[in-house]
């Protein structure tokens, strides 16, 4: 598992937010277009990718990019 | 005493009997008088629920309803119903572009084939008495509340929606009657494990009583369903959501 592959993934989720300024330390609860539909396709895409089931609580836990990228390694290990 | 809602002398069917709303149903049906047969997959819980139901003469029978050979064995199992309560189900919140075959399938098995297919086998072996009632447990999810992620769950329970009202229509020769019951949130390990949120801080200002439901809330309507007070009623769809529909 790559970080940088991670967050080029989680861009790829986003349709408003500008590429650019995305990185491991972004917060990503505090993007403008965080939504519960946007958080339900995080954890979908996940799962498609890594095959590993977040949930709500992994998803709280988690304050940046990299933090989720941690709590998935860690599951999937 | 008078009671037009009691259901003494009445032999009820219950899927999904092992947790929630089903398990609850189980339980206010006995108290109301009925004889209840439960059936789920997990014995323990399933034996939980036996274990509380009041009165004697209940029966527990463990079956996974998607699949066939223990459908038919609870089918044989069973004794002849005044009542058949399809609740078993399951949630699968996924948006439309992650949905996969394997999540449809996995959803549709066990909310749709699996009434469809054991209310027609219960048929088939004449097991549904003269005056049976038969309830389908849907959701609002198939009564216009489009919660996003939630598209193969809400199109499960439209179809079982639309399955009553079918059903309903042929049945009405032996006056047997269909209908469906639309829950909004309820409090139960199905709303625990789907949700992105917990029950306990979710915001429920759409729902006009500001609170989820509980599932004796639940329960109470299915079981007026199965009484005689609702002999005249098929085909119908009855919403309990604490008013969110009005939102
Ligand atoms: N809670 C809500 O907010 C809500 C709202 C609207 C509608 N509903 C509907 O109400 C029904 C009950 O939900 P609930 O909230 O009470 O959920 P729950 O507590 O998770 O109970 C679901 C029940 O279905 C059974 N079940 C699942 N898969 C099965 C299978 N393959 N074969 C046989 N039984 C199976 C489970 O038993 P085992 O695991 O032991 O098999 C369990 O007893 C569902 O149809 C649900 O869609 C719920």
């Amino acid at each position: 598992m790559e970080l940088g592959t991670f967050i080029q993934q989680f861009i790829e989720l986003l349709e408003e937010s500008d590429a650019e300024q995305i990185s491991a330390s972004t917060r990503f609860h505090e993007l403008d277009e965080y939504s519960s539909l946007l958080a339900l396709t995080i954890v979908a895409m996940v799962d498609e990718e890594y095959d590993v089931a977040i949930k709500a609580e992994d998803l709280r836990k988690a304050q940046t990019i990299e933090d989720l990228f941690n709590i998935i390694k860690e599951k999937k290990a | 005493m008078y009671n037009p809602y009691q259901l003494t002398n009445k032999t009820i069917l219950v899927t999904g009997a092992s947790s929630g709303i089903g398990r609850t149903t189980a339980i206010e049906c006995s108290k109301l008088g009925a004889k209840m047969v439960v059936t789920a997959r997990n014995e323990v819980r399933l034996k939980e629920t036996l274990d509380a139901l009041e009165g004697c003469g209940h029966q527990m029978v463990t079956a996974d309803l998607t699949n066939p050979s223990d459908m038919e064995k609870l089918v044989a199992t069973i004794p002849e119903l005044d009542g058949l309560v399809n609740d078993a189900g399951i949630a699968v919140m996924k948006p439309v572009p992650y949905i996969r075959q394997k999540d449809l399938e996995k959803v549709v098995n066990i909310n749709t084939f699996a009434p469809v297919l054991l209310t027609g086998s219960i048929l088939k072996r004449k097991k549904l008495k003269r005056n049976a009632s038969v309830v389908m447990v849907s959701s609002v999810a198939s009564m216009g509340s489009f919660e996003l992620g939630n598209s193969i769950y809400g199109l499960s329970k439209s179809a079982i929606k639309t399955f009553a009202e079918y059903c309903a229509m042929e049945v009405k020769n032996r006056e047997i009657r269909v209908n469906s019951i639309h829950p909004g949130m309820v409090a139960t390990s199905m709303t625990q494990n789907t949700s992105l949120s917990d029950t306990e801080e979710m915001d429920f200002s759409k729902y006009i009583m500001n609170r989820c439901g509980k599932p004796e809330e639940i329960a109470w309507a299915i079981a007026y369903l199965l009484s005689d007070a609702t002999l005249w009623m098929t085909g119908s769809q009855l919403i309990i959501d604490g008013g969110a529909h009005l939102a």
